[in-house]
């Protein structure tokens, strides 16, 4: 496996900031607005990012330090912006990350925030979840992990009475795999709680008003009741070696913890169903037994478009892993697995995800920028790119199709609902590969078939 | 104040909003965003940015941790008709280390790679907020760069907290200024501009270039859509600058006036009248030395004029008593829409702007019809609870606004960076009409909630108030609803 020392510029960068991430996770929770502790500039750029890929409204209130704060410390500003998003927005939680900014000049959140509670104990505050969140170490993704872990420390402090809930924590998921998740639980007839869920606050409907914090999320009442659920599923292999929201519940609540892969493709979500019979003691569902016939019959169909197709995976990891082992069980031929996180162990997972499918392995590569995987994977003479929109320079470049998943998606519509995630999810995915390969292949043939 | 005020959301904000006919005419802007408010503005290096990126044989390098240049990544649409630089997203990505460090050591790397690997004809280097923090001497480094390299290596001061997006444009023209001046100019016509504060969103400055040569007149250099540094280099030998935009580009203008004694014209390319009017302030420059100009100009104006009123009046059949909010970065963008908005038969009922100044509220609180809202830097509370009190059925602005508009039901059209239709010109108008038309006359609003529950009530036999559904607002209160109904 390669790290980047290659180059010391980055261009093109496969990876958004950490605080980016805490906004996504705070957005799925109801009452919420994500809070960044900072100067102006990064919470419009992180909102204007976001909203082009859910078209959706994304409030990211902010601090908005100017430069004497830069030097005397954002604490007043901090408490301003607090009261402010309270009293305007009637915030019931206040999702507070900082930027890099605030973490090099210092400023002590857990501090100012106790000061806050102290100065303003008569009024009725709301919750504030605090992370630190600065980017110059970690991700988007580790932003992302790392808000919904201090969610879970934070609000979920007492034990309550044991029910039959299953907690899920989705990661970074699209709206319509929070969805299908929480289908999925409610098939081994569990009720979900999802750590966090926009599948409405991303994904909204049209509305009459406009609401000043969109509705949906998950609620204060359910987060705190994550204590006494019969179980946590917590997706991401990459979450394996850390310590995660999950942990908090397993070591303070006694929650018992399932940590698995994204469930992308058949084994994986496989896994996801095991894990869910372990925790519900229900047997597989008949519906899902059938979802997966019909998976598996796909492949089948349509083994021989798609067998030895090389391809290259870039993105989040834990996505990217469960995308490459799913086109390892439809036989295409993962060349190149590349993301912009670093130290997330991605060699390994990838291995252990893919098991003994892939005739070849592929080249793994964390902590590169677009640039390098354009460079490495030049060379490999990939048919297929699947990843998030910012793969698009390179397929028009080598003129071969772009399967988008994850995030951001900026140059197609419905990024947010598209399904990854389950059985259906990998039909859905495996439609998109087998019809990309025929696109191609029908565009570049002089005889036009009609019959592929 | 406070009790007599109907308008606002935020208290702090209540003189960042007026009414045109309510009273004298007082408003504070350019102030910093209020904190906790969900503010549409930007930062210093976002100004500066928005600015200098469309130069495209130059390398913009953001020193800073990856978010400042990952979220700018060629997210306008600044063609180039030759070298595509500028759509690469290049940065230091600072790290730990290198904040505890410095990241002097870093940045000259980066450079050096950088510059090697593509051939710049200049290289930009900006500063973020952690380099103020942490004081690396961007101009020590670039001063080494530049002799190192042979190129022009310069330094943009725009470290984010430092003020608004306006403190950006001013740190990019005077980056842009250290450029101006070190080019020969010797083949210059004496009738030629440089063409100042269009960034050549979807082709349009070469709209303009077009109908500047067909007068005569020679364009030295882009600044900055579709820019090269050996233009930028050699503007000093134009005999005029024409600057479009209230704020981009002006302090440019005036240090070349200071320092060359070129003298510089307003200009506005949105709408036929602002169009024309800037076409012959430029005729009226030269005539003395081309007395031909004038004529030249009247004919391009009655030509272009004559072939898009008839196509507009077709439109205008569609759209005549609709309304419009506008909500845009600078104000001289809403007055050119303003009027626009006229010759489509609309009205404009809220209209406001970033980074407007005193001035041009004051400018608009005279050009629009009383009842207009005008609002200084906005956030979606206020934005959403306007345009729904109008009842607007298009919303002009930016891509962070779109959604607000479509949550509420109403049209939406990008007038921003991002925009990826020309709109400029008279051509652009007829697209600016275009865009209006497809969505104010979409079937789709019919049924949004908001227009449903107004449809249902005039079915019921009543006329349907402005904004159905809702009771106006109590004087001193946002038009929301309580904390409870919200949160429910
Ligand atoms: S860090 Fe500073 S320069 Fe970068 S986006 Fe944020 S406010 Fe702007
Ligand atoms: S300063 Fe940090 S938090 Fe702000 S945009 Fe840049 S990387 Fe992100």
């Amino acid at each position: 496996m390669k790290t980047k020392e290659s180059f010391v510029s980055t261009t093109n960068a496969c990876k958004l900031c950490k605080p980016l991430g805490a906004t996504l996770a705070f957005k799925g929770v109801e009452g919420c607005v994500p809070f960044l502790h900072g100067s102006q500039g990064c919470a419009t750029y992180m909102r204007r990012y976001i909203i082009s890929h859910f078209r959706e409204p994304m409030d990211i209130a902010s601090s908005s330090l100017g430069e004497k704060n830069a030097i005397y410390g954002g604490g007043p500003n901090l408490k301003k912006g607090l009261l402010n998003v309270m009293q305007k927005y009637g915030a019931k939680v206040v999702g507070v990350a900082s930027t890099c900014l605030t973490e090099t000049i210092g400023d002590d959140m857990p501090m100012i925030i106790a000061e806050f509670r102290r100065e303003f104990g008569d009024l009725d505050l709301p919750e504030i979840v605090q992370v630190s969140t600065p980017s110059y170490e970690g991700t988007h993704t580790e932003g992302f992990h790392a808000a919904v872990r201090a969610m879970a420390d934070q609000l979920v402090t007492d034990k309550v009475e044991p029910h039959g809930g299953v907690n899920v924590m989705p990661g970074l998921a699209s709206a319509e795999d929070q969805r299908h998740l929480a289908e999925l639980v409610r098939l081994f007839g569990a009720e979900p709680t999802l750590l966090p869920d926009t599948s409405d606050t991303l994904d909204g409907p049209a509305l009459m008003e406009y609401e000043r914090i969109p509705s949906g999320g998950t609620p204060l009442s359910a987060i705190r009741a994550m204590s006494g659920a019969r179980g946590t599923v917590e997706l991401g292999r990459t979450l394996k070696g850390m310590r995660t929201g999950g942990d908090g519940l397993a070591q303070r609540f006694d929650v018992p913890l399932f940590k698995i892969g994204t469930p992308v493709g058949l084994r994986e979500t496989d896994g996801l169903c095991a894990a869910l019979e372990a925790i519900t003691g229900a047997p597989m569902p008949k519906a899902l037994l059938k979802e997966r016939g019909r998976l598996v019959d796909a492949l089948v169909d349509g083994h021989k478009y798609v067998f030895g197709k090389r391809v290259v995976v870039y993105g989040e990891p834990d996505l990217a892993i469960g995308l490459t082992a799913f086109l390892a069980e439809m036989g295409a031929q993962p060349v190149l697995v590349a993301t912009g996180a670093e130290k997330c162990g991605l060699a390994g997972h990838v291995a252990e995800a893919c098991g003994d499918l892939l005739r070849e392995r592929p080249e793994i590569c964390e902590g590169v920028d677009f640039h390098e995987i354009a460079e490495k994977a030049e060379a490999m003479g990939p048919e297929l790119l699947v990843g998030n929109s910012k793969g698009y320079p390179s397929a028009r470049k080598w003129n071969i199709p772009l399967i988008r998943t994850g995030f951001p998606i900026h140059d197609r519509f419905g990024g947010q609902r598209i399904l990854h995630m389950g059985y259906k999810g990998a039909l859905g995915l495996y439609d998109a590969v087998v019809n990309a390969v025929l696109e191609k292949k029908q565009s570049d043939s002089p005889v036009g078939y009609g019959y592929l | 104040m406070a009790e007599t005020s109907p308008l606002t959301v935020f208290e702090e904000r209540q003189d960042q909003i007026h009414c045109t006919g309510d009273g004298p005419f007082e408003m504070a802007c350019n102030r910093d965003s209020l904190a906790g408010a969900v503010s549409q503005r930007a930062c210093v290096f976002c100004g500066s940015r928005v600015v200098l990126y469309p130069i495209a044989d130059a390398l913009h390098l953001v020193h800073g941790p990856i978010g400042c240049a990952a979220y700018t990544w060629d997210i306008r649409g600044s063609l180039s008709s030759g070298p595509e630089l500028h759509r690469l997203s290049f940065s230091t990505d600072l790290r730990e280390r290198d904040v505890i460090f410095g990241g002097e050591k870093k940045l000259a790397a980066a450079l050096d790679e950088l510059i090697d690997r593509h051939h710049p004809n200049a290289a930009f280097v900006y500063s973020t907020c952690i380099v103020g923090i942490i004081g690396d001497d961007l101009e020590a480094v670039c001063r080494t760069m530049t002799e190192k390299k042979g190129i022009p290596v310069i330094p943009v001061l725009s470290e984010g907290f430092k003020g608004n997006k306006r403190a950006g444009y001013l740190a990019a023209c005077k980056a842009m200024n250290r450029l101006v001046g070190t080019g020969d100019v010797t083949d210059i016509s004496p009738v030629s501009v440089n063409i100042l504060g269009d960034f050549n969103l979807a082709g349009e400055i070469w709209i303009i270039r077009n109908y500047f040569e067909r007068m005569g007149v020679q364009v030295v250099a882009n600044i900055t859509g579709d820019g090269r540094v050996a233009d930028i280099r050699r503007a000093h030998g134009a005999a005029l600058n024409v600057v479009q935009c209230s704020g981009a580009t002006l302090d440019l203008a005036k240090m070349m006036r200071e320092e060359h004694g070129v003298p510089f014209v307003r200009a506005a390319y949105l709408g036929i009248e602002d169009m024309a009017d800037s076409l012959y302030r430029i005729a009226d420059f030269f005539k003395g030395i081309d007395p031909g100009i004038v004529d030249r100009t009247r004919a391009l104006v009655r030509e272009e004029v004559s072939a898009l009123l008839p196509r507009l009046a077709e439109m205008r059949r569609d759209l005549e008593g609709k309304k419009a909010a506008i909500y845009v970065g600078g104000a001289f963008k809403a007055f050119s829409l303003i009027k626009a908005f006229r010759h489509l038969g609309m009205t404009v009922a809220v209209v406001g702007s970033q980074t407007g100044t005193e001035e041009d509220y004051a400018e608009l609180a005279q050009v629009t019809d009383p009842g207009t809202i005008i609002i200084d830097d906005a956030n979606p509370l206020e934005l959403s609870r306007f345009v729904k009190e109008k009842d607007v059925d298009v919303f002009v602005g930016g891509v962070k606004e779109r959604p607000i508009a479509y949550k509420l039901g109403v049209g939406f059209c990008d007038h921003n960076h991002e925009r990826k239709i020309a709109l400029e010109g008279f051509e652009g108008m007829y697209n600016f009409a275009r865009e209006v038309h497809a969505s104010a006359m979409s079937p789709v609003w019919r049924f949004v909630p908001r227009r449903e529950a107004q449809n249902r009530a005039a079915a019921k036999g009543g006329t349907a108030p402005a904004d159905a559904g809702s009771d106006a607002p109590a004087p001193g209160e946002a038009n929301i609803p309580n904390d409870k109904e919200a949160v429910a």
